[in-house]
């Protein structure tokens, strides 16, 4: 019998790409293309959907190639994609209308302030367990419809579509099918949390014609079979990236997390089946759904600024001349010389969400040195993962133990010991250090029964390197307070003109 | 627009035979093995006279070694070592980590990448050998040079004065056996140790070379002795291959990124 593979495209924000795994969860080969940023004004990021699709088509034949195999050896294909991210296409033609809206674009700014103020704010945050913010898809198709009114005639005829990522790749693969999961519907603030459909009243609330919408399946269930791509090969799952980051780091049962370490930072704690809702400023998510089951839960926490920070110190104060050198540099020193940054570059996400504050170097001596505050920003990153794991305990009641982490920050020796020491738990880097995609392929293989089940997945799960704490927990307390202090200093920077 | 026209040479300001010699140089940064004069001069559509001037003059220099029996050229030590300041250990884990893990997943033993420091080999990464068992990261600790698979293959591109401390009856411990050894892992482009610094462990390990071609670092597996080698110490084969597929991939990562 010949062996057989699952792939995994993963859609991210700068590139897309195709992963063969095999059946112990091992990657088998790697293609990957970029795509162009467009940022046509100050705030605004946009994708071509189109330049994107042509990627994909070039990305399968090319992972498959790489990896010596044929289309009727892949079992399934899933898809992990950067969410919220929207677009509108029209259904006679499948021609996108206009670039695709990314995530970190802002335009939606003064629509959210509007909206925030509207009668029914409140019920739709509780319905969707996110606050009305410009991080979602909801407040972006508004925004799409009020630019040009004919399109909104159009939506409610059902002519033009409404979709995120995985629901233009699903339709583009599938010739045609105009379907979401639950993970990526949870983003749109137009999913109700709880009945896992769409809310006729945020629909309301926003403007958006119930017609333009896709259908919502599970995130782990065959959703079609691929006409284009992968032909003959079914679509076994699709979840948005953190959620794939989860899924791949076996995070299956309630109280297990695990924290993507990027430009940004997402800590995911799995709920289980009970929604939880957050009185400290964390996001109430879908974790994944399987096909026939209950759907689990994830309480998540962004930081909107770790790894940039990095970046930031390495471009702008060009003290460093790559990103890993922050370690190098940071050994200089034994400990921060107490000095502390707080990136609060565009206001502070989870659990402040404070917009009027920005970021603050405090604790300057004429004793400090680069080293000093090099240390400085990569605890920046550490305290901040610790605020975030207080609000997740204190939401869910149950006490974390372990921390999974991902991501490229996960090479910093350093700064794994710091988060470590400062959450007082281990902290665990797994083998497999592309979870997005793996937790894909691990969704869709499941699904078509590749892998037998979740425990079957857990097997696959090694542990690559751990980091223990060593802090002395008088320091930690100390120190903590201090950054806390630091954060105080961040707050009512910026005034309303 | 930005045109190529500079990368034709003869360009007013520039000297042609630094061009010239740094075409030699990555020339024989590109080969496996060593070349010899008229394959240089073949390759370059240079003379011969002139190529032997070029080559003369890097040899003088340090860059570039004649063996002495075939009177082939390769890349000298003195290239090597001015290449390898330069590479901090983060920036080589960071490059590293990638290739480091497939490895342990495919080897099923654990992973480290070394690197030298003050006559030593100084461990800037390391992946648990992934069975789940309690296991400690070792970044940063040190290990001898001359009894492990990690500082054979740093010693091997290098000119580097050690004491030849012993372990075990297997630690080499004479100068003569270790420049015998650091020539067949020369050779060989990889290394084993042999219960030379542990009893009952082996270990492989391989170059890593950074842009150029230049030995940056080393990257290897260890294990229990016989599950790394036959009862007659020989490696297992698809391990060595696995080692040096990885240091390949690691190497082909820094000289990208470096470019």
């Amino acid at each position: 019998m010949t062996e057989r593979y699952v792939v995994a495209i993963d859609q991210g924000t700068t590139s897309t790409r195709c992963i063969v795994f095999d059946r112990r969860g091992r990657l088998v080969s790697l293609a990957q293309h970029e795509h162009k940023q467009y940022y046509p004004k100050p705030g605004w990021v946009e994708h071509d959907a189109a330049e994107i699709w042509r990627n994909v088509e070039k990305l399968a034949p090319e992972a498959l190639r790489n990896a010596g195999i044929t289309e009727d050896q892949v079992a399934a294909v899933g898809i992990a994609n950067q969410r919220e991210t929207t677009l509108l296409w029209e259904r006679d033609t499948g021609v996108p209308v206009g670039h695709a809206i990314v995530w970190q674009d802002t335009r939606t700014d003064d629509l959210v302030r509007d909206l925030l103020g509207a009668e029914g704010a409140k019920t739709v945050e509780h319905d969707s367990g996110l606050p009305i913010a410009t991080y979602f898809s909801g407040p972006r198709v508004r925004w799409m419809l009020d630019q040009r009114p004919e399109l909104r005639e159009r939506a409610e005829r059902g002519e033009i579509l409404f979709g995120t990522m995985e629901t233009w790749l699903i339709w583009k693969l599938t010739g045609g099918l105009h379907v979401t999961d639950v993970t990526n519907a949870s983003r749109t603030m137009l999913l109700d949390v709880h009945t896992l459909d769409w809310s006729p009243v945020a629909l309301e609330f926003f403007g958006i014609p119930r017609a333009m919408l896709p259908e919502i399946r599970p995130s782990v269930g065959v959703f079609g079979t691929a006409v284009a791509g992968f032909p003959g090969v079914r679509i076994g799952a699709a979840l948005g990236d953190q959620q794939a980051a989860l899924f791949g780091q076996t995070c299956f049962s309630p109280g297990e997390a695990k924290c993507t370490y990027g430009t940004g930072s997402f800590l995911l704690l799995n709920t289980g089946q009970e929604l939880v809702r957050s009185t400290h400023g964390l996001l109430s998510t879908v974790a994944y759904q399987i096909e026939g089951g209950q759907a689990a839960y994830a309480l998540e926490g962004s930081i909107a600024i770790t790894g940039s920070l990095v970046q930031w110190f390495r471009d702008q104060l060009e003290l460093i001349a790559s990103a890993p050198e922050i370690e190098t540099l940071a050994r200089t020193v034994a400990d921060n010389g107490g000095c502390y940054i707080v990136p609060a570059f565009s206001g502070l996400y989870a659990p402040y969400w404070r917009s009027e504050a920005r970021g603050v170097i405090v604790g300057l001596t004429s004793y400090i040195t680069k080293g000093h505050l090099a240390r400085a920003v990569l605890e920046a990153t550490a305290w901040q993962t610790r605020e975030v794991v207080d609000a997740m305990n204190a939401d869910s009641g149950l006490d974390l133990t372990t921390l999974r982490v991902d991501g490229g920050m996960t090479a910093d020796n350093l700064l794994m010991q710091s988060i470590a020491d400062v959450l007082d738990v281990p902290v665990v880097r797994p083998l497999a250090a592309e979870t997005v995609s793996l937790g894909a392929a691990y969704a869709a293989g499941l699904a078509v029964g590749y892998w037998p089940d979740l425990e079957g997945l857990r097997q696959n799960w090694h542990r690559a390197a751990q980091w223990l704490p060593t802090m002395d927990p008088q320091v930690r307390a100390t120190e903590y307070r201090n950054w806390q202090r630091a954060v105080e200093r961040t707050f009512d920077w910026t005034r309303p003109s | 627009m930005f045109t190529w026209w500079h990368r034709v040479g003869n360009v007013p300001g520039t000297v042609q035979s630094i061009e010239r010699a740094a075409a030699v140089l990555r020339l024989l940064a590109g080969e496996s093995g060593p070349l010899s004069l008229g394959q240089i001069a073949r390759s370059l559509d240079l003379a011969k006279g002139t190529t032997h001037g070029i080559l003369a003059t890097l040899r003088h220099v340090g860059f570039v070694e004649q063996d002495r029996l075939s009177g082939q050229y390769r890349l000298g030590s003195a290239l090597l070592q001015l290449g390898h300041g330069h590479l901090d250990v983060n920036e080589l884990r960071s490059h590293a980590i990638n290739w480091a893990d497939p490895l342990a997943a495919r080897s099923g033993e654990a992973v480290r990448v070394g690197t030298v420091h003050d006559g030593q080999v100084l461990v800037v990464h390391h992946v648990f050998r992934p069975d789940d068992t309690f296991q400690t990261l070792d970044v940063g600790s040190t290990l001898p040079l001359h009894a492990t698979a990690l500082g054979k293959v740093l010693l091997a591109y290098r000119f580097t004065k050690i004491n030849l401390d012993r372990f075990t009856r297997r630690t080499i411990r004479t100068t003569e056996a270790l420049e015998a050894e650091l020539q067949r892992v020369r050779e060989a482009g990889w290394s084993l140790e042999a219960e030379e610094l542990t009893p009952g462990t082996a270990a492989v390990a391989a170059p890593i070379r950074g842009s150029g071609g230049l030995v940056v670092g080393a990257v290897g597996i260890s294990g229990l002795v016989e599950r790394i080698c036959d009862s007659h110490y020989r490696p297992h084969q698809h391990l060595v291959a696995l080692v040096r597929e990885a240091a390949r991939a690691i190497s082909r990562d820094l000289g990208a990124a470096r470019r």
